[in-house]
This record gives C-alpha cells, sequence and structure tokens, in this order.
C-alpha cells in the first residue's frame, strides 16, 4: 500500500554517478526487452524512429543498468515521444525544453543516467539555445537527436535542417533559408561527445549509442533518420545500396580515413581543407591520409569533418570528439565540498540566525 | 547619554524618517543599509525602503541618476517606511531636487555644500542656488560642507584625492549617527571586516566616519540630537531582514526541515536576483542553486528537479513570468511541486524595472493556457517573505502542484526587524511518497485530491509523466473526452480543496465596519497604518489583509457582505477589485496607486474618508 510519509522517512537521496554498471553486485542479467514499457508504440509504420528505440534498447541492455536508475527525457514532436516507450522514469516535456528539464534532474539527482531524445526542430530551433548551454556547460547528458530533417508531428513544415529548395508546405516554392549543420554547431560548442549515425544501420547505432552511454559529460548524437510519411529517402543520397560504400565515411579512432566501394579512397589533409584522394594513384599511400582521433584537444579536424557533405565528399559517421572534461554536475558538488570544507555546515537555527541579532526583554 | 555636548538639546521622538539621498554611484544605498544595522541593534522598530533608477550608473549629477534610501524607525509598532520625510540627506543639488516634494514641512535636510556648484545646479535644473534663495526657509537647513571636511579628515590614511572621495558617504553617515544618536560600533565592525585586505581604505572609513560623528556634536549649526527609544517589540531574539533574504532563507528552511535538496534554478532579473545571490552562498548547505541560460530554463529546470524529488524553486520577476508561463502549465499538469516567487515591479514589459508595482495578480492568476490553476499567496511585510516561503513549499508539497509567491520590489528591497524562527518549531512537510510497485499509480489520488510524489531511483515505480492529457489514476496518454473533463475538474478542485488547510482571514477592527479596507500583500503596511489613523479619528473603519489569493480563505464572502463598504487599496488598476467582482458578485471600492511607489498611508486615508463621504 502507498502511505503517508513524514519527510524524514523520505526515499534517501544519495548522490554518485550514474553512468556505470550501477548492478555490479547484482545478479540479474537483463534484456533489450527489459527496458521497455507496455505502452503501445504509435510512430507511423516504417518510421526511422522504431530502429532506434530498438537500439537504444539493447545498447542499455549491454552495460545491464537498472531500469530504475534512468531517466528519459524529451520535448515536443515524433522522436519526444520515446519516454512513453521505455520501461525507465521519463518525462514528456514542453516543445524545445527537454535539455533544462533534464538538466534540472541531474543536478538535483546525479545517480539518475539521464537520455534526452530530441529531434531536429525541438533541439535545432525552439530549443536551440538549450543546446548550446547543455554542451558549454557539459553537463551528464545522453542527448540523442533525431534528425529527419523535417517537422513529422506538424505535418511537415521545413525544419532549420531542410535543404535549400526543399518543397514542404510551409515552403511550397521551396526552402530558401540556409540549413544548420546540427555537428557543427554542437562543435562550435566544444562538446565532450560528439558522434554521428543511421537509423539504417542498427550496428553502427549499437557502437555509437554504448559509447554515448558510457561517457561521462554531455554526449550529443546525430540520427540520420527518415521521415517516411514527410521527406522519405531523404538520406538516399548517402544511403541508398548503390552509393554507400561511397557516401560515407565511417570513422575509428587511431585509423586512416579510407572509404569507398574499393577501399581506395582516403581524405587527406590539403592545407586547411580535405580533399578526396586515391589510393595508389599519384603514389599516394595510406600514409598520406588523415589519421582520425577522437581524443585531440582541438576540435579543428572534427569540425572540418562536419562540414564535409555528398556528393562532393562522403559524410562522417561515428564518434568525431570524445574526450573527459569535469562535467557541470562534478564540478557543482566539488564545490559544494569545497565550501562545506571551509566554512562548515551551519545548523538551519544558526542560518537562520544570521550574523547579528539582539534581544528584546 | 553623555557624549553630546551640553550646549545641545535632545529631543525625544516616537518616530522620524530619514531618507539618503544622492547619485547612483554615491554610495547611497550602502550608507542606508549600514545606518539600518546600527538602528536595529539599538532596538528600535524600522523599515525600510531603497529607491533606485535602473541606470548602474545615469550621468552624475542629474535627477534621473539619484538614488535613495529611506528609513524609519520608530520606538513603536510601525508597518511602513513611512510617506513623508523628517530628515533628508541631499549629497548634490539633484538628490535635493527630487526629494523635496516627499519632504514634511519642518524637516531637516543635511545637503553637501561643496556640491552645490553652478554646474550641478544647472544639471539639477536650479535657476539659482536654493542653500541662498530662502527656497529652503520653512525647512532646517544644515549646510554641511561634506567633500572638503571629509579630505581633510581622511588626510591621514594616504589615499590617492579620489579614492579619499569615496568616503563621503561614511562621512554624512557619521553625521547622521551623531543626528540620531546611533551608536558606531556595528559601523564601525563592518568598515573593519570589509576593507580587512586594505588598511588605508579601513582607516580612512573610521576617519570618516568619527569626523562626521564630531562635526555633528561640534558644529554650531546642529543644535538638537534626537533620540527614538527602544521599541515595545515582543520580546525574543531579533535580527533584520530584507525580503528577498528572507524569501532565501524560508526557502533553505523549509527543504532542510523536510531533509531534501533546495534546488533553484534562475535566471537574473531585478528585482528578483538578489535571491539567487543568497542561496548561491549556501553551496555548504546542500542548496543547489542554477543560473539558467533563460527564464524558460530556469523553470523547466525547476520541474526537472522536482521530479527528482527536490524541492525546487525558481524566482523571477514580472517579464520572467510572461516567459515561464508555458512551463507552469507543465508543472500543473504533471502535477509536480515547485516555488515561483515571482518579485512584481512596474510593467508591461520592462516597465519601470526598479520600482515597486502589484500588476502581476491576473497574470499569476490566469495568465496561461487552458484551464491551468495554480495556488498563489503573498507576504504582506519583508519578514513575512520568509513565512511564506515555508507556506509555499508546505502548499506544493502537500497538494502536489506549483504555487506561485507574489511578493515586490517594495518587500524584495525592504527591511525590518524579524523575531527569528526557532528551528524546531517550523511546521512538518507531510509528503505521500509511496513504496508499493504492485499498488503504485502516479495519478492516483489521496484525500486532498493530491498524487504521489515518486522520484527516479525509487525501485519498482518507474513510470512516465507528460504534458499530454493523462488517463485517470494510471497516467497514461489519454485522449478521452469525458477523461479530460474529469481531469480538469479534478486540477481545479485539489486547488480549491488547498483552502482547507488556510486560517481563516481576520479582520482588524469591526466585522461590521463602515468601510472595511482591503489590501493584499505588501499593501499591508500602509493600509495598516491608514486604518489605525483612521480608527484613532474615531471612525468605524476595519481592515483585512489577504495574504492568500487562489484560494481565498473560505470565509472571506461572509466577512465582505458583513462591512456597508468594501474598499480595495492596490499597486494597480484594480486587479483584486476584479477578482473579488466575479467571485462575490459584489461591488467594491478601488483604491489605485501605481506611481512605482508602495501606496501611500496618506492617500489611503483621504481614500477612507472620501469613501465615509459619499455615505
Amino acid at each position: 500500500m502507498t502511505t503517508m510519509q513524514s519527510s524524514t522517512e523520505a526515499a534517501e537521496l544519495t548522490n554518485g554517478n550514474g553512468n556505470g554498471h550501477s548492478c555490479a553486485s547484482c545478479e540479474v542479467t537483463r534484456k533489450a526487452t527489459d527496458y521497455a514499457s507496455d505502452a503501445e508504440v504509435r510512430w507511423c509504420p516504417g518510421c526511422g524512429d522504431y530502429s532506434i528505440l530498438n537500439t537504444v534498447k539493447r545498447a542499455l541492455a549491454s552495460t545491464n543498468i537498472d531500469p530504475d536508475k534512468i531517466a528519459f527525457i524529451s520535448g515536443i514532436g515524433c522522436s519526444s515521444r520515446f519516454p512513453y516507450y521505455m520501461g525507465t522514469y521519463g518525462v514528456h516535456g514542453i516543445h524545445g525544453r527537454a535539455l533544462p528539464l533534464a538538466t534540472g534532474l541531474k543536478l538535483s539527482r546525479p545517480d539518475i543516467q539521464v537520455w534526452v531524445a530530441t529531434g531536429d526542430g525541438d533541439c535545432m530551433s525552439i530549443g536551440g539555445n538549450h543546446l548550446i548551454h547543455a554542451l558549454r556547460r557539459n553537463i551528464d547528458l545522453k542527448i540523442l537527436m533525431f534528425n529527419n530533417r523535417i517537422y513529422g508531428l506538424t505535418k511537415g513544415q521545413a525544419s532549420p535542417t531542410s535543404q535549400l529548395g526543399q518543397i514542404t508546405p510551409s515552403t511550397p516554392y521551396g526552402v530558401y533559408e540556409r540549413p544548420f549543420g546540427p555537428m557543427q554547431l554542437a562543435l562550435g560548442c566544444e562538446p565532450s561527445f560528439i558522434a554521428r549515425t543511421l537509423d539504417i544501420n542498427p550496428k553502427h547505432m549499437l557502437s555509437v549509442l554504448e559509447r554515448a552511454g558510457a561517457h561521462t559529460g554531455a554526449a550529443f548524437v546525430e540520427v540520420y533518420q527518415n521521415c517516411v510519411i514527410f521527406n522519405d529517402s531523404a538520406y538516399d543520397y548517402i544511403t541508398g545500396k548503390d552509393v554507400r560504400e561511397d557516401m560515407i565515411l565511417e570513422l575509428e579512432h587511431g585509423k586512416p580515413m579510407i572509404f569507398g566501394k574499393e577501399r581506395n579512397k582516403g581524405i587527406r589533409l590539403n592545407g586547411l581543407n580535405p580533399e578526396v584522394v586515391t589510393l595508389g594513384e599519384n603514389g599516394i599511400t595510406e600514409a598520406d591520409l588523415l589519421v582520425h582521433d577522437e581524443q585531440a584537444t582541438n576540435p579543428m579536424i572534427a569540425y572540418m569533418l562536419s562540414r564535409m557533405h555528398a556528393p562532393e565528399f562522403p559524410e562522417p559517421i561515428g564518434v568525431f570528439r570524445a574526450v573527459r572534461m569535469q562535467t557541470a554536475d562534478e564540478a557543482m558538488f566539488e564545490q559544494m565540498a569545497a565550501v562545506r570544507a571551509k566554512k562548515g555546515q551551519p545548523t538551519l537555527q544558526q542560518i537562520l540566525d544570521g550574523n547579528e541579532t539582539w534581544v528584546i526583554e | 547619554m553623555d557624549s553630546h555636548s551640553s550646549s545641545k538639546s535632545l529631543e525625544n521622538l516616537e518616530q522620524v524618517v530619514i531618507r539618503f539621498a544622492g547619485d547612483s554611484g554615491d554610495g547611497m544605498q550602502l550608507v542606508g543599509t549600514l545606518f539600518t544595522s546600527a538602528t536595529a541593534v539599538m532596538g528600535n522598530d524600522l523599515a525600510t525602503l531603497p529607491d533606485y533608477p535602473s541606470e548602474i550608473r545615469a550621468p552624475a549629477g542629474t535627477t534621473s541618476g539619484v538614488s535613495g534610501y529611506q528609513i524609519q524607525l520608530s520606538s513603536g509598532d510601525i508597518y511602513t517606511p513611512g510617506d513623508e520625510v523628517d530628515v533628508l540627506v541631499a549629497m548634490n543639488p539633484a538628490a535635493l531636487k527630487v526629494n523635496l516634494p516627499d519632504l514634511n514641512p519642518n524637516a531637516c535636510i543635511i545637503v553637501n555644500a561643496d556640491s552645490f556648484t553652478p554646474q550641478n545646479l544647472q544639471l539639477a535644473g536650479f535657476a539659482s542656488n536654493p542653500l541662498e534663495d530662502d527656497s529652503l526657509a520653512s525647512y532646517k537647513l544644515i549646510p554641511v560642507p561634506v567633500a572638503s571636511l571629509c579630505r581633510l579628515a581622511v588626510a591621514p590614511a594616504g589615499l590617492k584625492p579620489k579614492d579619499a572621495d569615496r568616503c563621503r558617504n561614511i562621512y554624512a553617515l557619521g553625521v547622521v549617527c551623531w543626528l540620531m544618536d546611533r551608536e558606531l560600533e556595528p559601523i564601525q565592525a563592518w568598515i573593519q571586516k570589509k576593507f580587512a585586505s586594505k588598511p588605508a581604505v579601513m582607516q580612512a572609513n573610521e576617519l570618516a566616519l568619527r569626523a562626521g560623528y564630531d562635526y555633528g556634536e561640534t558644529s554650531e549649526i546642529l543644535q538638537t540630537q534626537y533620540r527614538v527609544a527602544k521599541a515595545k517589540l515582543p520580546a525574543g531574539r531579533y535580527r533584520k531582514v530584507g525580503g528577498n533574504e528572507a524569501i532565501a532563507l524560508g526557502l533553505i528552511a523549509a527543504a532542510m526541515k523536510a531533509q531534501r535538496t533546495l534546488f533553484y534554478g534562475s535566471y537574473p532579473i531585478t528585482p528578483a536576483s538578489t535571491i539567487l545571490h543568497e542561496l548561491a552562498k549556501y553551496k555548504n548547505c546542500d542548496v543547489r542553486t542554477f543560473q539558467a541560460e533563460d527564464e524558460i530554463a530556469a523553470m523547466v529546470s525547476t520541474i526537472g528537479a522536482a521530479y527528482g524529488g527536490a524541492f525546487a524553486a525558481t524566482g523571477t520577476s514580472g517579464p520572467g513570468l510572461s516567459l515561464k508561463t508555458e512551463a507552469m502549465g507543465l508543472a500543473v499538469i504533471l502535477e509536480l511541486p515547485c516555488v515561483i516567487v515571482n518579485v512584481m515591479r512596474g510593467g508591461p514589459s520592462t516597465g519601470l524595472p526598479t520600482k515597486t508595482e502589484q500588476s502581476d495578480l491576473l497574470q499569476a492568476m490566469f495568465g496561461r493556457h487552458g484551464e491551468c490553476p495554480l495556488p498563489v499567496i503573498a507576504p504582506v511585510s519583508p519578514a513575512d517573505c520568509f513565512a511564506i516561503s515555508v507556506e509555499a513549499f508546505q502548499i506544493a508539497t502537500r497538494f502536489m502542484t506549483p504555487v506561485i509567491v507574489l511578493t515586490d520590489s517594495y518587500l524584495a528591497n525592504g527591511s525590518e526587524p524579524w523575531k527569528i524562527v526557532n528551528a524546531e518549531d517550523l511546521p512538518e512537510f507531510p509528503m505521500w511518497i509511496p513504496d508499493d510497485p504492485q499498488t503504485f499509480q502516479p495519478y492516483e489520488r489521496n484525500a486532498d485530491l493530491a498524487r504521489p510524489w515518486a522520484a527516479p531511483g525509487m525501485p519498482g515505480l518507474a513510470h512516465r509523466i507528460g504534458g499530454l492529457e493523462k488517463q485517470e489514476k494510471t497516467g497514461r496518454v489519454s485522449y478521452d473526452a469525458m477523461n479530460h473533463e474529469r481531469m480538469s475538474h479534478i486540477r481545479a478542485e485539489k486547488i480549491e480543496n488547498v483552502a482547507s488547510m488556510l486560517p481563516d482571514q481576520t479582520v482588524f477592527g469591526n466585522e461590521d465596519a463602515d468601510v472595511l479596507v482591503l489590501s493584499w500583500g505588501s499593501g499591508f503596511g500602509p493600509v495598516r497604518t491608514a486604518v489605525e489613523r483612521a480608527q484613532a479619528r474615531g471612525l468605524n473603519v476595519s481592515h483585512a489583509s489577504l495574504r492568500y489569493l487562489n484560494p481565498f480563505p473560505a470565509n472571506l464572502g461572509g466577512l465582505l457582505n458583513k462591512a456597508k463598504k468594501v474598499m480595495v487599496a492596490e499597486n494597480n488598476l484594480g486587479q483584486l477589485g476584479m477578482l473579488l467582482r466575479a467571485r462575490y458578485l459584489m461591488d467594491v471600492v478601488p483604491l489605485c496607486s501605481m506611481q512605482g511607489k508602495p501606496l501611500n498611508a496618506s492617500d489611503v486615508l483621504a481614500g477612507i474618508e472620501d469613501t465615509l463621504a459619499r455615505g
């Protein structure tokens, strides 16, 4: 039975990082289905979100983390229905504001692993301000941005990532504004973790989400996601069967940037610009190619990669950058401990008394 | 007291109103605060009112840059910083010009005579020098060459002239301390602490303070010293507290009493920012302050922290409240407890950002889309800001709802003695914390119609909530029409149920008075003062001071019907009046003022007399 309790009996709220395998001593081995809620999933048949939902659950199962120690937070949009489908704690908030809600939760409950599901409208448009500040603070959140380059839930208007010329109900003669590159925008904030993956490649997505889940700090993941109703085939130009090897560069830490059907193409740095070269032509060898370093302190190469677009370049997927930086939540607790050490911890009565009191008889 | 020379007279006063005024860079707020400390420890009742321009440093010497700090000290019980000024300290001609209209006809004016140069007189818009043209003949004018005397006094400290001049305010403070027979120790202690790392500055300020005091004692132009006896306040231990400071203390007290983390998410805005400043000092007491990127993030982070089980609060002022409204709707439908402190200022838009007003009442009541009720409560004095914050969390956590606290610039920046609360006497915070996964339903109801508060991490209670309408009890998304209507009624009734925990509305005076004057929040002080004066004249007038605006106390309607006439005094164009008319189908006489200043007791008294005269 639920009961009325006084505050002193309230559940103990302990601090501690929520990212680890919280069940080291626990014998339960969890499966992906242990992270599912019993709510009926209501995305359109064929939506890329299904693939993301399944892969997220698999990524969580791989860490065996207790679902009661996880919260999924979202804003508004198709992507933002995500929390309802997870068997974890969750809040479906208001448009664009998933990140501050998640931030407030994380600062009050650092022991909870907090994930954010958002989209290109929610995160790049109405919630843009919150993204840059979440990344600046490096608050410990896993941020999944489903980029379908369209407003799906409001029936197909152009989003800040819709492409120039795209015809939509709100742009019947074509989009005439430049789109955001979400990775470029995010990299401007020097995030500690940033990656891109594809809804149609669950294997790749799983590896990226496992990395994001294990990362301490703000982890931003852009998922190229297909909206089957309002922007179908938006990514066919890089994911089509006949082009994908030539149009996608899979980044791997410490490995030269090689791609192509024949695995004979690569990215070389020419001054401050990347260029596509062919191995074996003009004496070019692997040694001439850029080697991916996700831990580079300087995010310049990562930024350069984020600007590579098909068809001139293959579009990179994988972890662009992963560095360990102090998180806002860690810094806050460090400061709290330092102030406690210096000033001690006054009783409530001492706080109420203040510095100067007098007595009236 | 032996210190005053025998040639001078000593006059006992019941109360006196002093205003320090100068350029906004002259340190008037500081000397006002220091004088207040010196007054508080001497056991007077007091009330203060800072008044400053929105520009940090408006052009020097102009009337737009004048900053003031007013304090009323008394041997009796007082409720306001006073209507008319008895002692004005004017550091330049502009400060004199701006404050002349507020002076008591026999007021004492201390001016920094050195500043009355042709250039400053022109900047202030004086055609001739008021120190010489007899225009101030009705006042007790005390011209003190503060600038030159101060430089001489602080010379031993060896400061550069520019730095030496920065002690002028302290010199003037010394003069007033003599005039009002204050002890210098609290001020000296402050100087020693503040300038501990700058010995020369410390020495200069100490010299200036002492020299100003000695000037009062020895100068021929100061003939009378005033003494205000200790106030007969209820016995107990006291401290001085400001409104925003008391809000912060109340939030801390509630969270500590309930053994919960206090989270405060806020974005800087005048006049609410000092709540954030105050709370940020308490990092050693599990107070987690978060300076958000904007007002919306401040509100939403507060909701996130509340979901996490913290005692969560945010603070803002009018424009920020507007930005928070969508998120407040989320908090209402999520039914999560949190406190929204709105420190009202002159609006709309940027309006009068540093001046007081009570014009956000209707926004607090109705400024959200959908049927979106939440409790609204308002403190009546700076010290009451403590109690109201504690009550706000009591309502929020018992009824699982956001609560709006409507305070204002007047209370926020004002200060008064506060009888310190005993921490053990603070109320408990009964909360409905579920623990059984078998029976837990996130939108189950108790007798109050509140729902249980389950935070992430609780075993087996994982659940999802959101802004979409919820199925009764289960909390699942529901688009069912009848369910939506039921849930809308439940949310409304739950807020009405808050009235069950509220004390009855009291009336000061006869319930069947000829005129019952209603005030809400900060209107208490001036209205109580006016009603006391009216009663002293034998008028059958009473006062009801409202702290609870939504819901109203259950007995309010009955009280309003007993009085022959009901007058509503408020710092807006009649917002409470509109609520009362709508709720009780009765007329009220409005007494409205919105001049960037709190209600004025004399105006309220005139309004009462006018209402009585109309029969």
